[in-house]
């Protein structure tokens, strides 16, 4: 593997950073959601 | 149809999907973790530079942009000619989902532009209607939120769905019918060269199976919220 991006490293890494942490943002928010909505009907199955 | 009606049932897709997630789940891992190995390993390109490490990760999110948009279409068609019962939640759920790839594919693209064409951005016919795509998605979404009777907010949004998917073709043909800035096609016509083949196809797989499992995930959360929401109400009446 090779991590020298000269001479455009200014792009290419922030290309990279930006589509990790839109990746990983919709993953969390996407697994969050679901937790928080299964935790809200067992609740509500339990009452 | 018999098929997508036996699956369109709630409990059927919750069953279904909960035996599918963990595959799709570690694919995408798996195939992430591959492509970003082949894209870091592979030589610069004679004409290009470093610069053809961000088409690994511009290519995927544009053709994710469009894919995601053409299963709102189809769930749409779904919903509006043979009322799919899961359709219009299977719409909803995607769209976020396209509006982050395309958000991904005009930033990337951007930031290979600058150094490849000497500007982040020109309004030529590909990346104008790409752009065209994101509005589309942000008034899809705009469109559910605002009505509050949910089957019309699923009726307009489906036929704003199927208007707007008149901006796939266009997206997809608009480098042979303009003259653009944008390169043409190069995947299916051989024009790539070898050795970047094997990262961009992996890199598309990642993506591809990583949409399919958030879509899923958010399309099961939609249904657990709906059975959470009739419980309250039948609890209060």
């Amino acid at each position: 593997m090779n991590f020298d991006m000269s001479p455009y490293g200014a792009f290419i890494w922030p290309a990279y950073g930006v589509s990790v942490l839109a990746l990983s943002v919709a993953t969390i928010w996407t697994v969050c959601a679901w937790r928080r909505a299964k935790a809200k009907l067992a609740a509500l199955e339990n009452k | 149809m018999q098929f997508l009606f036996r699956y369109a049932n709630p409990h059927n897709f919750m069953r279904l999907s909960g035996a599918v997630l963990p595959f799709t789940a570690i694919g995408a891992a798996l195939a992430l973790i591959a492509g970003l190995y082949f894209a870091f390993s592979v030589p610069p390109d004679y004409q290009q530079g470093t610069t053809v490490k961000i088409l690994f990760i511009h290519v995927p999110a544009a053709i994710m942009a469009m894919v995601a948009y053409s299963s709102i279409a189809v769930c749409s068609l779904l919903s509006l000619v043979w009322r799919h019962p899961l359709s219009d939640t299977a719409a909803r759920a995607c769209a976020p989902l396209g509006a982050m790839f395309t958000v991904m594919g005009l930033i990337t693209g951007a930031l290979w532009g600058k150094p490849m064409w000497g500007t982040y951005w020109v309004w030529d016919a590909r990346l104008t209607s790409f752009l065209l795509l994101l509005f589309i998605y942000l008034g899809y979404m705009a469109l559910w939120s605002a009505i509050e009777d949910e089957i019309k907010a699923a009726r307009a949004a489906a036929i704003l769905a199927l208007v707007g998917a008149v901006n796939i073709p266009i997206i997809k043909f608009s480098v042979e019918w303009w003259n653009t800035l944008h390169q043409g096609e190069t995947i299916t016509t051989g024009k790539l060269a070898a050795v970047y083949v094997p990262a961009l196809l992996t890199m598309m797989l990642a993506y591809f199976l990583l949409f399919l499992t958030l879509w899923m995930i958010r399309i099961r959360t939609a249904i657990v919220e709906r059975r959470a929401r009739n419980l309250m109400q039948g609890a209060a009446s």
